[in-house]
C-alpha cells in the first residue's frame, strides 16, 4: 500500500519562478495495483513521481509504503522499496557498464556495495531467460557495454533492472516518450507482462491517451497540482480515448479560463 | 643503458600515479588537482617517518593513508558542502603545501635510512655483484634491484585495481561517474561513492609520491608541482595507445603503460636536447593538444566539406 497524505511542495517559493507543484495531493493506491497517472504539462505528475522517490524534501505532508513513514527518508534509503524507470531512455543504465554488470549492480539493490566481486554467483542464467522474453537477441550481449545498445534495449533491460528484486512500488515516468514507436510498443507490452507477475504497486505517468485508456486499473488526472478525476473498477474499464481526449481539452480550457479571470481581477483593482 | 633502467624505473612509479589519476579522471570525470598536493604528501610524511626510524612499509603505508584522507576532505568538501570539484582539489591542495611543510619541518628532506627499495638493491647486488653487463653494457646491479621492485609494486597496485573496479563497491563508483542519478536510484548513496573514490585516487597519488621520494631520496615541498598534468598526460596517452576500450582491465592497463611511455619520451626529448626547465610547459601543451586535437580536427574536416560541396 502506497500512501500519500496532504503532500505539498512549492518550487522557488517567494520568487517569480514560483511553482505551486503539488497542492495538496491525497491517495491511497492498493498493493498490486497499477495506476496511469495524466496531466496537462505542468500539472504536476511527474513531481508526485518525484515526490514518492524521494528527489526532494515535502513542504507538508507524509508518504508511507506498508505503513512505513518514508516521508524524511533520502532518495537512495528508499530505493530497496522503489523501482523506478525514467523517460530518458539512457538514465537508467551505466553505460560503460556491462548488460550484466548493471544487472548485477540492481540485483543488489538497496545492499551495501562490499568489495566481493560483481559477477561472482551472478545468476546468469536467469538473466538470459528474462532477456530472451524481450525479444531483441539481448540474452546474447551480457557482456557488452550497455551503451552500445539502442534506446529501446536499454529502457527494456532498465525495466529489467527496476523489477529485478521485486521491489514494493514501482514508478514509471513517462518511460516511452522518447522512444520510436516500435520501440514504444515493445516497451509497453514488457511493461505489461512485467507488471501482472509482479506485486509492486505501480504508477506509470504517461502522456499517451491510448495508453491510458488501455492500460491500467486506475486512472487519475492531475491538473494544477491536484487531483482532478481519480476513476477505478468498471468505469475504468469503460473509458475511451476519446473520452480522455475530451476531457484534456477541458482541463486546457480550464487553465485558459483561469488565466483570463486572473488578468481581468487584476486590470480591475489596478 | 644505466639511465634507460632510471627512466623505465621512474616510469612504473608514475604508473601508480596514473592509477590515481585514471580513478579520478575517467571513473569520475572529475580532473582532481588535489594530487598536486597529496603526491608531496605521501613523500613528505614517508621522509619524515623514515627519519623518525620507522620501517619503510610502515612509512610507504601511512604515506598512503594521508592521501587518503587528503582525496576524502575533496569529496567532503564536493559533495556535502556543494563547493564546485575543482575547487574543493584546489582548496585542499594549497592547504597541503602547509600541512607537507609542517611534516618535514622544512622544504627538503633526504632520505638516508634505509627504504623500501633497499633490500632488492641490496639482493641484485649479491647475486650479481656491484657491476653486471647487458646487453654487452655494464649496469650498476643496485639499479636492476631498483626496476625489479617498482616493477612489482606497480604490478601488483595494476592488477589490485582491476580486481577493485571489478568488485561490487568498484562497480558502484564506475557506476556513479557514469551515471549518478541511476545509482541513486538502486539505493546506492553516490556522495558516498564519490569521497570513497577521491580517497583511493589520493592514495594511489599518495604512494607514488612516496616511491617517488625513496627512490630520488630526497623529499621536497615543490615536488607536486603540475603532478595532475604528468598523470592526465599519462592516462590520455594510454588511452591513445590502447583505443576506444571495451574492458575497464584494458583501459587500466593502458594507463600505466602510458606512464612508462611518456617517460621514455621525456627522457629522449631531454636527451634530444629538450631544456629541463621546459618540461612542464610541454607537458601542459601536449595534454592540451590531446584534449582539443581530436575535437579541432573534426571541425577542420567538417569545414572543408561544406566548402568542397559549395
Amino acid at each position: 500500500m502506497l500512501q500519500l497524505n496532504a503532500v505539498r511542495k512549492t518550487f522557488n517559493p517567494g520568487t517569480a519562478n514560483e511553482v505551486r507543484a503539488l497542492a495538496g495531493v491525497t491517495l491511497a493506491l492498493a498493493p498490486g495495483s497499477f495506476t496511469v497517472v495524466i496531466g496537462t504539462n505542468g500539472s504536476g505528475k511527474s513531481t508526485l513521481q518525484a515526490a514518492i522517490s524521494g528527489a526532494f524534501e515535502l513542504d507538508a505532508g507524509s508518504i508511507s509504503i506498508d505503513n512505513t513513514d518514508i516521508t524524511r527518508w533520502p532518495e537512495h534509503r528508499r530505493a530497496h522499496l522503489i523501482g523506478r524507470v525514467f523517460q530518458d531512455p539512457f538514465a537508467g543504465t551505466a553505460p560503460s557498464l556491462t548488460v550484466a554488470e548493471n544487472l548485477a549492480l540492481a540485483s543488489k539493490r538497496g545492499k551495501w556495495r562490499t568489495l566481493a566481486p560483481l559477477l561472482r554467483g551472478a545468476r546468469r542464467g536467469e538473466w538470459k531467460n528474462l532477456l530472451a522474453q524481450i525479444g531483441l537477441g539481448l540474452e546474447d550481449r551480457l557482456d557488452d557495454p550497455i551503451g552500445l545498445l539502442s534506446g529501446g534495449q536499454r529502457q527494456s533491460i532498465t525495466l529489467l533492472m527496476a523489477t529485478l528484486t521485486g521491489p514494493k512500488v514501482l514508478l514509471l515516468d513517462e518511460h516511452t516518450a522518447a522512444l520510436d514507436p516500435r520501440s514504444a510498443e515493445l516497451v509497453i507490452s514488457l511493461t505489461t507482462r512485467l507488471v501482472a507477475s509482479s506485486s509492486a504497486t505501480t504508477v506509470m505517468v504517461t502522456h499517451s491517451m491510448q495508453q491510458a485508456a488501455t492500460l491500467g486499473d486506475r486512472l487519475i488526472a492531475m491538473h494544477r497540482g491536484q487531483v482532478y478525476l481519480d476513476v477505478s473498477g468498471a468505469e475504468k474499464q469503460r473509458l475511451t480515448e476519446t473520452e480522455l481526449l475530451a476531457l484534456f481539452s477541458q482541463m486546457r480550457r480550464d487553465d485558459r479560463f483561469d488565466d483570463d479571470a486572473c488578468r481581468l481581477v487584476s486590470a480591475q483593482y489596478r | 643503458m644505466s639511465l634507460l633502467i632510471a627512466t623505465l624505473a621512474i616510469g612504473l612509479v608514475f604508473a601508480v600515479l596514473a592509477l590515481g589519476i585514471y580513478m579520478s579522471f575517467r571513473v569520475y570525470q572529475m580532473p582532481d588537482i588535489t594530487a598536486d598536493g597529496s603526491f608531496p604528501l605521501g613523500a613528505a610524511i614517508t621522509a619524515r617517518l623514515l627519519r623518525d626510524g620507522a620501517d619503510p612499509v610502515t612509512a610507504t603505508l601511512a604515506g598512503m593513508a594521508g592521501g587518503a584522507l587528503a582525496g576524502a576532505i575533496t569529496g567532503t568538501i564536493h559533495v556535502r558542502f556543494k563547493v564546485n570539484a575543482l575547487l574543493s582539489g584546489i582548496l585542499v591542495m594549497t592547504a597541503l603545501y602547509s600541512v607537507n611543510l609542517r611534516i618535514m619541518g622544512a622544504s627538503n628532506v633526504p632520505i638516508n635510512a634505509r627504504t623500501l627499495f633497499t633490500p632488492f638493491e641490496e639482493a641484485a647486488r649479491a647475486s650479481f655483484g656491484p657491476e653486471t653487463s647487458i646487453l654487452g653494457r655494464s649496469v650498476p646491479s643496485g639499479d636492476l634491484g631498483l626496476l625489479a621492485a617498482s616493477a612489482l609494486i606497480a604490478g601488483i597496485a595494476t592488477i589490485l585495481m582491476v580486481l577493485f573496479l571489478k568488485t561490487e563497491l568498484g562497480a558502484a563508483m564506475r557506476a556513479t561517474g557514469d551515471n549518478a542519478r541511476m545509482l541513486r536510484a538502486l539505493g546506492t548513496s553516490t556522495d558516498r561513492m564519490t569521497v570513497l573514490g577521491l580517497a583511493v585516487s589520493n592514495a594511489l597519488v599518495a604512494l607514488s609520491g612516496s616511491l617517488f621520494a625513496q627512490m630520488q631520496a630526497f623529499a621536497d615541498a615543490q615536488m607536486g608541482i603540475g603532478v595532475i598534468v604528468l598523470g592526465l598526460a599519462s592516462v590520455i596517452l594510454g588511452q591513445s595507445l590502447i583505443g576506444p576500450v571495451r574492458s575497464v582491465a584494458l583501459a587500466v592497463i593502458g594507463a600505466v603503460m602510458g606512464a612508462i611511455l611518456f617517460r621514455l619520451l621525456v627522457a629522449i626529448a631531454i636527451r634530444l636536447g629538450l631544456d629541463a626547465n621546459d618540461l612542464k610547459l610541454v607537458t601542459a601543451l601536449v595534454v592540451l593538444a590531446a584534449i582539443v586535437g581530436p575535437g579541432l580536427i573534426k571541425e577542420i574536416g567538417r569545414k572543408r566539406g561544406t566548402h568542397a560541396s559549395t
